[in-house]
């Protein structure tokens, strides 16, 4: 009997829950021990044009679910990466991490979008306030998402690193597009293709990959981007990206000061940098009197 | 609503006399001097700069101008004194310093009311009744943080920065560094402040607070200047932070500037807020809420409405009332109680509002201002509005910072919140009506980091204050004023 | 026609604008003015059981004999009395400008039939009186029959004809809240007062500034649609000059200078006079005054 044939997998990137081809047709051959793996997108300033536009359309409905609908949402991803383990071994196994490691790394990914699941109903709780101010209004501070989340994922933890910097962020209501690790993106693709399975609304999780120096500075440029989550080793690029977030002062967040392959990274002080506080006043009327001193 | 009713009339019959507070007690020095250190040092410079009562335009004093050797003395001594005394001294006795400071502050109240009045041309009802009172609760508030940082950050420790360079702006000028200096002092750091150059001397009278507080030397060091000394703070190496106050365009350029760096930084920047009337809402109260809006501190406000909104079934009632109310603000002498609207602050801000409401007529608006006498001498602009406005309007979608107002209608709630949230700032946003779930709703939709529902232009130390979008980063008051000044480990 | 609230009044709101207007400073003669103002709009009242003809008789003097000593005064706008002394005061005054008024339709509580209502204003009115006070039926407005307490206002309206004007007491103690306050000021104005005032005196709770505002603000509103002026009176617990100059600060920055007149703008007090008297006589002389040596009637 003859040897069946493999099916090889494409790896096209993910906008809109969509799954195109970059737009500039271009693809570069990741290879392991010069046997080939597999194509890989190399995208284009237009494929992020397409992944903010998604993600700022994604937006008003995702944020205005209820932190509850949001919390069940993640705590699905979690549902259908369980079941979807072997795929993400093979692929860490592949990109050259060794079997130990890799389950462990798939359980941290697991857990932690749990972890993270539950605090979307939470963290107005522990970080908004009732404000006492002098005068007769009720006046309280909520947080809100920021917006478009534009995210580079740190380059060596191509699940754990990808998934610990798209999930508190997207937990609090905000829209992403996140730019894979460039020597490890095969993972990338297939965290994309579970998210497209589970409940996640499409634009919510855009994904693209390619050269990090050709397309961080458009996601910084790109004036429709409110805040940046950060894994920059190289500071050349990472200064550049600052400097360009200025345009229209975008919030920059280092997501690299946090400790991804440890459990102290679950916290949410993480979530609470990519949201916005918002106060609202409102005059408390006191009781009707009649006397002339008030 | 008849166009033959004879219209109100406001003025002329029962008229204001007079009633000018008095200065007799005030005394200013000739020169004032940069505080370094605990003392007051002549600026390695030799240079000074005069300062301007906008409201006649005699010259006040003279002040120091900080160049590149004096930052050096002051983010030095700053330093010094976070890695000495300061840095050492537990959480409660720092506490006590600031508790000082706000009760020096209520003592002098009157003093430091009038000088703001005479240095800045704004009210003296407003700087006796808004900026000094809550320039003072400011401290006292952030006093009793100091040592509780533990329980705002849960499972955190959390520790200064370090030195933090502080500028603000004039508009506010003794109530701005009062929202600088003491939430930094209360999460332990140092501070190099520099005041605007229009406005350096309650400032420095909050210098000799300061000393007369017993603060340690280099704690504070208040430095005065123009831009150029504050770029030098922005660039000097040893600062851990910068926290400004002003316009989009200089937070911009900061922010290009510390770019490569570690600094961390608070923006609190320009805004273009909509205030927003329905027609269900108390129209009376709106009104005043607009009146308060716009013309409060002659419009020099970062969060005024300077959009009015108006749902088009109130719009001509809306608007007449708007007019009659605007007959009885006093414009002039802000040392006179009844004074609502004071001088223009400096002579370059009132070409720039003057070249705004030239642009405003060219574009098309139509005008109208409250006809009143000005006085000779002084910079001054009587409250304005311009209807007929479209959202392409310069006058719609750029800041002013002035007492101009561009009133445009609406139809639904969707497109108000639409229009509302078309600008890039996101300061706050005033919303009037009667009915709370609209009011909810609106409140969560703007896309601003202060909503004022039923009513506008409130502060208080305890309320959260800053922007979303090109309004700015980092809240000021409150509990959220605290992480800005502290790294959390 | 279906009455209900269509204008809504934030509490806050008033409370917050009556305490900056509190805040302006009356100085030298825009104060001396004010106080004459004040003299000239005053409703002297007396609403005792006990007032006697000669009680009445003695304040209806005063009125016209504020002080002596300060003999160019303007005189008081009215003296305000129970129906059974208008022919007493008319009488007395019937030589000058000082007009009678008289509360009618059972002041204070207002709880009898309206045929009792119309025969004491019509006796009010054929005594003499120039203006008559009335009061609302509050607890049909609380009940919700808002056309009886208009239908009420509109008959008693039509007695006073072209003969007197009408005062509608609201009795703002007992309504509640602003938006009440406002309400039956619409209802009373489209009823047809002449005046709507705050309160009777007899309860605890009078007349208050942000009251006065809020009811002033339904007088602007009805002008601004209909071009007509209709007066205010607040009444009630203003017993010292600056209290009044403050009410009047009200008015000037409201309704402005059509109303800083008698003819639309009155104060119900009784002992206002004389402390207005005090405070202008220390604004000529300089010194502060004694109650002695003002009349007490």
């Amino acid at each position: 009997m003859s040897k069946r044939i493999k099916i090889l997998k494409t790896y096209k990137i993910f906008i809109d829950g969509k799954f195109p081809r970059t737009e500039s047709g271009r693809y570069t051959q990741l290879k392991k021990d010069n046997i080939p793996l597999a194509n890989v997108c190399l995208s284009s300033k237009k494929d992020i044009k397409n992944a903010v536009l998604s993600a700022r359309n994604a937006f008003e409905s995702w944020s205005n679910k209820s932190a509850y609908n949001r919390s069940q949402v993640l705590y699905r991803i979690a549902e259908m990466l369980e079941g979807n383990k072997n795929q993400f071994l093979e692929e860490l196994i592949l990109q050259g991490v060794d079997s130990k490691k890799a389950i462990l790394e798939i359980d941290q990914s697991i857990d932690r979008i749990i972890y993270f699941a539950g605090w979307a109903d939470k963290i107005n709780p522990i970080f908004g306030s009732v404000n006492p101010v002098a005068s007769s209004h009720f006046n309280f501070t909520i947080l809100e998402p920021m917006g478009v989340v534009a995210i580079v994922a740190p380059e060596d933890s191509s699940l754990l690193g990808l998934i610990s910097s798209i999930i508190p962020v997207i937990v609090s209501g905000n829209t992403t597009v996140s730019i894979a690790s460039e020597k490890l993106p095969l993972c990338a693709i297939s965290l994309a293709e579970v998210i497209s399975n589970s409940d996640v609304p499409n634009g919510v999780v855009n994904i693209v990959t390619g050269e990090k120096e050709e397309l961080a500075p458009h996601l910084a440029q790109h004036m429709d981007v409110n805040a940046l989550g950060l894994n920059l080793e190289n500071k050349v690029l990472k200064d550049k990206m600052v400097f360009e977030a200025t345009n229209n002062l975008k919030r920059v967040v280092d997501i690299s000061q946090y400790n991804i392959q440890e459990s102290e990274f679950e916290a949410p002080y993480i979530v609470k940098n990519f949201m916005e506080a918002k106060t609202t006043w409102h005059p408390i009327e006191k009781d009707f009197t009649s006397s002339n001193k008030y | 609503m008849s166009s033959k009713i004879k219209s109100l009339k406001y003025n002329g019959k029962w008229d204001f006399s007079p009633s000018i507070e008095s200065i007799e007690d005030i005394s200013l020095k000739k020169e004032y001097q940069l505080f370094i250190n605990g003392q007051f040092q002549k600026p390695i410079s030799k240079k000074y700069f005069p300062s301007i009562n906008p409201s006649n335009e005699q010259q006040l004093t003279k002040i120091a101008h900080a160049e590149s050797k004096d930052v050096d003395l002051a983010v030095n001594s700053a330093r010094n004194a976070f890695n000495g005394h300061w840095g050492k001294l537990p959480a409660k006795e720092r506490a006590k310093y600031i508790y000082r400071i706000a009760r020096i502050i209520q003592e002098k109240s009157k003093e430091l009311a009038i000088v703001e009045t005479l240095d800045g041309g704004k009210p003296i009802r407003e700087s006796r009744d808004i900026d000094i009172p809550l320039a003072a609760a400011h401290f006292f508030y952030y006093a009793g943080w100091a040592d509780k940082l533990q329980y705002a950050f849960p499972n955190r420790t959390p520790k200064p920065l370090g030195v933090v360079g502080q500028i603000i702006p004039w508009n506010f000028p003794l109530m701005m560094a009062a929202w600088k200096i003491a939430p930094a002092l209360a999460t332990g750091n140092t501070v190099v402040l520099k005041p605007a150059e229009t406005t350096s001397i309650t400032a420095l009278l909050l210098a000799e607070i300061i000393q007369q507080a017993e603060l340690p030397p280099g704690v504070v060091n208040i430095i005065t200047g123009d831009g150029s000394t504050g770029e030098l703070i922005v660039n000097h190496p040893d600062v851990n932070k910068i926290a400004f106050t002003g316009s989009t365009k200089v937070g911009k350029s900061i922010m290009q500037s510390i770019s490569s760096t570690t600094k961390r930084s608070t923006m609190e920047l320009g805004g273009k807020a909509a205030n927003i009337i329905f027609e269900d809402a108390p129209l009376d109260q709106a009104v005043e809420g607009v009146i308060n809006g716009i013309y409060f501190n002659q419009g020099h406000v970062c969060c005024a409405g300077s959009r009015l909104f108006v749902q088009e079934s109130v719009y001509e009632l809306v608007l007449r009332k708007l007019k009659d109310r605007m007959q009885s603000l006093v414009v002039g002498n802000p040392l006179d109680k009844n004074t609502d609207i004071g001088a223009i602050n400096s002579k370059e801000q009132l070409s720039t509002i003057n070249k705004y409401i030239d642009l405003g007529v060219k574009e098309g608006a139509d005008i109208f201002q409250l006809n009143c006498e000005l006085p000779n001498g002084g910079y001054w602009c009587p409250p304005t509005l311009f209807t007929n406005v479209s959202q392409s309007h310069s006058i719609a979608n750029e800041e002013i910072f002035g007492p101009v107002l561009a009133v445009q209608t609406f139809r639904t709630t969707q497109e108000v919140i639409n229009k509302a949230n078309n600008t890039p700032f996101g300061l706050s946003a005033g919303v009037w009506t009667d009915k709370g779930s609209k009011a909810f709703n609106l409140a969560s939709k703007l896309k601003a980091g202060v909503i004022w529902a039923n009513t506008y232009n409130k502060f208080d130390p305890t309320s959260p204050f800053g922007g979303y979008k090109e309004s700015g980063h980092g809240r000021e008051g409150g509990l959220h004023g605290l992480s800005p000044y502290l790294n959390l480990e | 026609m279906k009455l209900h609230l269509k204008t809504k009044v934030d509490k806050l709101g008033i409370d917050d604008r009556v305490s900056r207007i509190t805040k302006r400073s009356l100085k030298s003669e825009a104060k001396f003015q004010g106080l004459k103002m004040i003299l000239s709009m005053i409703d002297l009242t007396t609403l005792e059981g006990m007032d006697t003809t000669k009680s009445v008789e003695q304040l209806c003097y005063k009125a016209t004999h504020l002080h002596k000593e300060l003999p160019d005064l303007p005189n008081v706008a009215a003296v305000c009395v129970y129906p059974n002394m208008v022919k007493t005061a008319s009488n007395f005054l019937k030589d000058c400008e000082v007009k009678v008024a008289s509360v009618a339709t059972a002041f204070p509580s207002g709880n009898s039939s309206i045929e009792v209502k119309i025969q004491e204003t019509n006796e009010a009115i054929s005594n003499g009186a120039d203006e008559i006070d009335m009061v609302i039926s509050r607890g049909k407005f609380h009940s919700g029959e808002y056309n009886y307490v208009f239908d009420e206002i509109a008959t008693i309206k039509e007695s006073c004809g072209n003969h007197a004007r009408l005062k509608v007491i609201l009795e703002t103690g007992e309504l509640g809240d602003y938006d009440h306050i406002r309400l039956a000021s619409e209802i009373a104005i489209k009823a047809g007062a002449d005046f709507i005032k705050t309160s009777t005196g007899k309860i605890k709770s009078a007349a208050t500034l942000p009251i006065t505002l809020v009811m002033l603000e339904a007088i602007k509103d009805h002008y601004y649609t209909t071009g007509k002026m209709v007066g205010m009176k607040p009444a009630g617990g203003i017993s010292n000059s600056k209290l009044a100059l403050q009410y009047l600060l009200l008015v000037k920055e409201t309704l402005g200078n059509l109303w800083l007149d008698k003819h639309w703008f009155r104060f119900g007090a009784s002992s206002l006079a004389n402390d207005v008297l005090m405070q202008i006589l220390k604004q000529k002389t300089g010194f502060y005054q004694s109650n002695n040596y003002f009349s007490k009637d």
